[in-house]
């Protein structure tokens, strides 16, 4: 057994952690000046449904551009399916508002496509049809290419540690391949398809910049339209709260429709994958399907970026633009290493001791994902700024000495933020592959003397070396991306990447951003390319196939 | 401690005195290095928009300039919970609703400066000194030459007129220019009128609110309307841009100063106030002083094609051509006042 020190401060620190979050919560009971009764008559619902709605959309598009490719290149060959295998996950490396403004640059009714349309056709506009494209169409269409790589990560990582006897007892049932998939993979591999969604709808609800940008009202704009527009931080909050309680009960659905099922592998013999050569009409349709995602989610706006860049590249400091990389850098890294260690502790303890208080403090920190960045970053400000303003007021008694503001307008407060953001991004990748360990394993450790800390550091961390540089790596790409919690949140004369191209871009200077927005998909390849090539490999069993 | 012998009460003395003497020695060494002056910036404008101008004042000043940008919003809010210990000395916005915010809540002070009364016109300060505007801009009608007579057209009010129907671009509602338009026209008209108006023009709109401001006098360009309801400012922007198909298009329009014969086109305005809590006043009120400097002035109506706040200096070219307007003379604070309201207004006409 854990020593109870440890187990108290891991529950001490999950507190810690939750204190954003519930800080929003308690805004519940105060009074918020008529403004809900103001919504409930005007566009409450107009939120709620199309909340819902982009949430459904994205939702499905998600499976079909993440589910059925990953079973295609893991199961199947055909023309470039190793490089699709790791070329599916780039689009993780693009914002999502940054591929929102270069596909409106390319489709608006002002850009260059439907522009060449008119003029080769000689059209006027209104003469013929074009998808708009800032419509929730759009916006479903956006976030799901930029978010399906969470499903195609975490359903390849399911699909590559089956086992091979239980598709050959599915055969020899009489089920063919697309049988063997629907009735036999994707339901074993329920559980990480279901926490990729998961990851995938949280961060719709929490988006801000796309839906804003699209005109589209959903929670979060709500939200800062009661907080900017009515000037109501209270009203703002309890949407927030009710956007969380929206999540908890998605999350306990998904819980309690799991039910008692159990999803450890049985066994343990695992020979290599049987990969079927895909012939004829087949191999070129599948490099279609899996492509698509691939071109549309990264490549398009890649070299539209390229080609905005290059058009500005004389209005480019590149030494303003080396601390900017530097900074979102840093910022990234040390999110990472922090959420690794936190999220790795964490999910140990909830396996060691999962108790109620546990569990529930578990599920809270999990909600943080959800919370559009301005709203985590405000429930940092007040509980960070309340502390500087305490031991300020006991120094001055005690001292007469002011400290001023020691932890707000710091980069811990940014950097505890990131943490309140992304831990549950850690924190599912990593129990997602405990979940996977069977506690005979631990058993087994246990009966050779050692103790639950020698378990962690000999038995897990080895067998779950992919799942930690996952987490770690997903952590690091989303602090790169990130936006509002950092520009709230940042001390004097410190900028990043990120903030740069928002200011450029929300002067409309698409083409002026260009510069910035490509170096953030830069700077998240080269991790998003090493999380592929380390599921490839993570098949037990197997060495890398590359 | 509390229950401690009378031996441990002189040893927390003696502490005390040792953390006294020890912080009076860093603030000393501190005061040593950090003997440079600075001030504090909260700025609503963007880094490229304001960080050139304060260069300039730190070369001329010896004064380091600290900066934070961010939405203004944002910023007020993390002022108010740093309360008394925020580092802030000047908050920068760029709309006047934002500035009465802030005073409102109390994170203001009121400043008194002979430079800037004299300087900054009466209409465009608070009456105790609480924010000074530094630049102006208006929010004009801009419409397709090809198509629109501008004899059909008149004032914001107009706008709502059956006539227009499927014709104007104009953006959300959440855009803080279209709040304190409507705010003014609140103040003019009261809510219940301003709402029948803003019913109005949501029948008009050619499409539901989307872009910014450049992307609805692009749409009027290429013929999805014919009125776009847009700032000053981006239009000379896009009139002086680098892409040849930005200059297109905006030469495709002309401006139109709304109730020319009535009060006056809207106007709003860029500008700043000196933190309650600011610890560098002294340096913030130089730093606002030299906002309206000849030289800062001249920067803002160059650089970004703003109005300028003092009448005595010349406004850029493209600002030229479009000739002398009449202003709405309406007392700038009303416009924050009725903000809410307006956002009200606009929420039940269905203005998204």
């Amino acid at each position: 057994m854990i020593k109870h020190g440890a187990i108290i401060a891991i529950i001490a620190l999950c507190l810690l952690l939750s204190v954003p979050v519930l800080t929003v919560f308690s805004s519940i009971g105060s009074a918020s000046d008529g403004v809900w009764a103001h919504l409930a008559d005007t566009l409450l619902w107009d939120y709620i449904a199309q909340s819902l709605m982009l949430m459904t959309g994205v939702g499905l598009l998600v499976l079909v551009l993440g589910v059925a490719p990953a079973w295609l290149v893991t199961m199947n060959r055909f023309p470039g399916s190793r490089l699709l295998e790791w070329a599916l996950v780039l689009p993780l490396a693009m914002p999502a508002y940054i591929i929102a403004y270069t596909y409106t640059g390319m489709l608006d009714v002002t850009g260059p496509v439907q522009g060449f349309i008119r003029d080769t056709f000689d059209l006027r506009f209104g003469d013929y049809w074009f998808p708009q494209i800032r419509s929730l169409g759009g916006a479903i269409t956006m976030l799901s290419l930029v978010l399906y790589p969470y499903v195609y990560l975490l359903s390849r990582m399911a699909f590559l540690e089956q086992s091979v006897c239980v598709l050959e007892v599915s055969r020899t049932l009489g089920a063919g391949p697309w049988r063997a998939f629907s009735r036999v993979a994707v339901p074993l591999a329920r559980p990480a398809i279901i926490a990729g969604l998961a990851l995938v709808l949280m961060e719709t609800l929490a988006d801000y910049g796309t839906v804003q940008y699209f005109g589209i009202s959903t929670f979060t704009t709500g939200i800062f339209r009661t907080w900017f527009g009515m000037g109501s931080s209270t009203a703002a909050a309890q949407l927030s709260a009710v956007l969380m309680l929206f999540i908890l009960a998605l999350v306990l659905t998904e819980h309690w429709s799991r039910s008692r099922a159990r999803y450890h592998h049985t066994s343990t013999k695992y020979s290599r994958l049987p990969q079927i050569r895909l012939q004829g009409l087949r191999k070129w349709l599948a490099l279609i399907f899996c492509a698509a995602p691939v071109v549309l989610g990264f490549l398009v706006p890649f070299l539209q970026l390229a080609y905005w860049a290059w058009d500005t590249r004389h209005l480019v400091d590149f030494s303003a633009f080396s601390e900017l990389l530097f900074n979102s850098l840093r910022l990234a890294l040390t999110a990472a290493v922090i959420a690794l260690v936190l999220g790795l502790f964490i999910s140990y303890a909830k396996r060691l001791q999962p108790n109620l208080l546990m569990r529930s403090s578990v599920r809270v920190l999990s909600l943080g994902y959800a919370i559009p960045g301005t709203v985590i970053a405000v429930g940092v400000l007040i509980p960070f700024a309340w502390v500087d303003n305490s031991i300020d007021a006991w120094m001055q008694q005690q001292f007469g000495v002011s400290t001023g503001l020691i932890f707000s307008g710091t980069l811990v407060a940014v950097v505890f933020a990131y943490i309140v953001r992304f831990l549950p991004v850690a924190m599912n990748t990593v129990d997602a592959g405990l979940g996977k360990i069977r506690p005979s394993m631990d058993d087994a450790g246990r009966s050779m003397g050692m103790g639950s800390w020698q378990i962690l550091r000999r038995i897990h961390i080895p067998m779950l070396r992919g799942s930690l540089l996952t987490a770690s790596l997903l952590v690091f790409v989303d602090v790169l991306k990130e936006l509002p919690a950092t520009l709230i949140l940042r001390p004097f004369n410190f900028n990043t990447l990120a903030i740069r191209t928002y200011e450029l871009a929300n002067q409309e200077r698409l083409t002026e951003a260009a510069a910035s927005a490509l170096m953030i998909v830069l700077a998240g390849i080269i991790p998003v390319i090493i999380i592929s090539l380390s599921i490839s490999a993570s098949r037990p069993g197997h060495d890398a196939r590359t | 401690m509390l229950f401690g012998s009378q031996r441990r009460g002189s040893e927390t003395r003696s502490f005390k005195k040792v953390c006294l003497s020890s912080v009076a020695t860093l603030s000393l060494l501190a005061a040593g290095i950090l003997s440079a002056a600075e001030v504090n910036v909260y700025s609503a404008r963007e880094e490229n928009l304001i960080k050139p101008i304060l260069d300039r004042f730190s070369e001329q000043t010896g004064i380091t300039v600290n900066l934070i940008t961010g939405g203004a919003d944002e910023l007020i809010t993390r002022m108010d919970l740093e309360g008394a210990n925020s580092p802030a000395d000047v908050l920068l916005t760029v709309d006047v609703g934002r500035l009465h915010r802030a005073e409102e809540m109390g994170l203001l002070q009121p400043v008194e400066s002979d430079v800037l009364t004299s300087l900054v016109p009466e209409q465009y300060r608070d009456a105790e000194g609480h924010w000074f505007s530094v630049s102006l801009r208006s929010r004009v009608i801009v419409y397709d030459k090809e198509r629109v007579d501008p004899a059909e057209l008149s004032t914001y009010e107009d706008l709502a007129d059956p006539k227009w129907a499927g014709k104007i671009c104009i953006r959300s509602s959440s855009n803080i220019y279209n709040q304190s338009l409507t705010a003014s026209l609140v103040s003019h008209h009261g809510a219940e009128a301003t709402e029948e108006w803003a019913r109005g023009l949501v029948a008009n709109m050619a499409r539901n609110p989307q872009g910014g401001d450049r992307d609805q006098i692009a749409a009027v360009a290429i013929g999805q309307c014919e009125l776009a309801v847009v700032n000053t400012y981006y239009l000379a922007g896009m009139l002086n841009a680098t892409s040849a198909d930005q200059q297109e298009q905006a030469q495709a329009v002309a401006v139109f100063w709304p109730n020319q014969d009535g009060r006056g086109a809207h106007i709003n305005v860029s500008g700043a106030g000196v933190s309650e809590h600011a610890p560098n006043r002294a340096e913030a009120i130089q730093l606002l002083e030299y906002m309206v400097s000849d030289e800062a002035q001249i920067w803002y109506a160059e650089t970004n094609n703003e109005y300028p706040i003092r009448p005595d200096i010349p406004v850029s070219d493209t600002l030229e051509s479009w000739g002398e307007f009449k202003a709405d003379p309406v007392a700038l604070d009303q416009l924050g006042i009725h903000n809410t309201e307006a956002v009200r207004v606009m929420d039940r006409a269905g203005w998204r």
